[in-house]
């Protein structure tokens, strides 16, 4: 079972067929989680603290805007972590609520750079192109065991 | 600086997703409830949410898969079911959020009918399928640009 970074981090689609084909995808849930159920004198007005941005920092520098190395801070440990990425080219979802498109730039800059088996493609706008969408992926999770 | 004690901690909150003509929300839910065994089940307009210890949720979560394979989606909740920072109740009117969920699924029926195509493929056809090339979107042609531009004056 090999650790799969999605991006879109919130993707239902990725995360569900990453899971259904035997792998742990790696999305913003788990991060989120992680600071919602962490105890300590700092309460989180949403999910950040305002010790992120510094975390943050060991992935984009002090002049970058907090909120990148805020967002940082919740996806950078998945990217060191992850050992497979499956990445949607420029998914409309990923504008607004997700987050800034600069940390989205970042966020792919850092996986395309990483030494892993990538998979990059386009959402389906047909049945056919469903089919081949879902067979890009399971044959890409497939190949995943193998080189396991 | 106020301490922060959090709630279900150690637990995992998962969404379920139905976009079925056979399947209800109600149905999924349902079925939750008779396996919830004190596990946490809300039940929603579009499936349901489920918390309790990763084991729990697995088991609930594998048996609702079979009621709907090609239909049910599943996916990690960060935040439990009523958290006051998300849920609505405590923020007086609609949530931000549930704009990608609503994104993705006006076309999850093109990945329900691309599961149910692929569950019986050989390797052969498989590896063909995943080799056929999805469609890029086309870059805008420089003639076109220039005429763009031409235009603006």
């Amino acid at each position: 079972m090999a650790k799969v970074f999605i991006y879109p981090a919130t993707s239902l689609i990725l995360s569900d067929l990453v899971a259904r084909y035997g792998h742990e995808p790696l999305g913003s849930a788990l991060s989120i989680r992680e600071h919602v159920q962490t105890p300590g004198f700092d309460s989180p007005p949403i999910q950040m603290t305002s010790e992120d941005p510094q975390k943050g920092l060991k992935w984009a520098a002090v002049e970058v805007p907090s909120g990148i190395r805020g967002r940082m801070a919740l996806y950078g440990p998945l990217v060191e972590e992850a050992e497979a990425a499956i990445i949607i080219d420029e998914p409309d979802l990923a504008f607004g609520c997700m987050g800034c498109a600069r940390t989205n730039e970042l966020l792919v800059f850092m996986l395309r750079e990483k030494d892993i088996p990538r998979l990059e493609l386009r959402y389906p706008a047909t049945k056919e192109e469903g089919v081949t969408f879902v067979a890009k992926i399971k044959q890409f999770l497939k190949d995943l065991e193998v080189k396991e | 600086m106020k301490p922060y004690v959090p709630e279900y901690v150690g637990t995992v909150t998962k969404y379920v997703f139905v976009d079925s003509p056979n399947t209800t929300p109600q149905d999924i839910a349902t079925a939750a409830y008779e396996i919830a065994q004190g596990v946490m089940i809300k039940e929603t307009c579009f499936g349901c949410q489920i918390t309790g210890s990763p084991e729990d949720v697995d088991r609930i979560v594998e048996h609702l898969r079979i009621l709907d394979p090609y239909r049910i989606f599943i996916k990690d909740r960060g935040f439990p079911p009523g958290d006051s920072r998300r849920c609505r109740a405590d923020l007086g009117g609609a949530r931000p959020g549930y704009l990608g969920h609503e994104y993705e699924m006006s076309f999850i029926r093109y990945i329900s009918h691309g599961l149910e195509e692929t569950e019986g493929m050989n390797k052969t056809s498989l590896k063909k399928a995943a080799g056929e090339a999805l469609p890029l979107e086309e870059p805008l042609d420089a003639d076109v640009l220039e005429k763009l531009f031409s235009e603006e004056k």
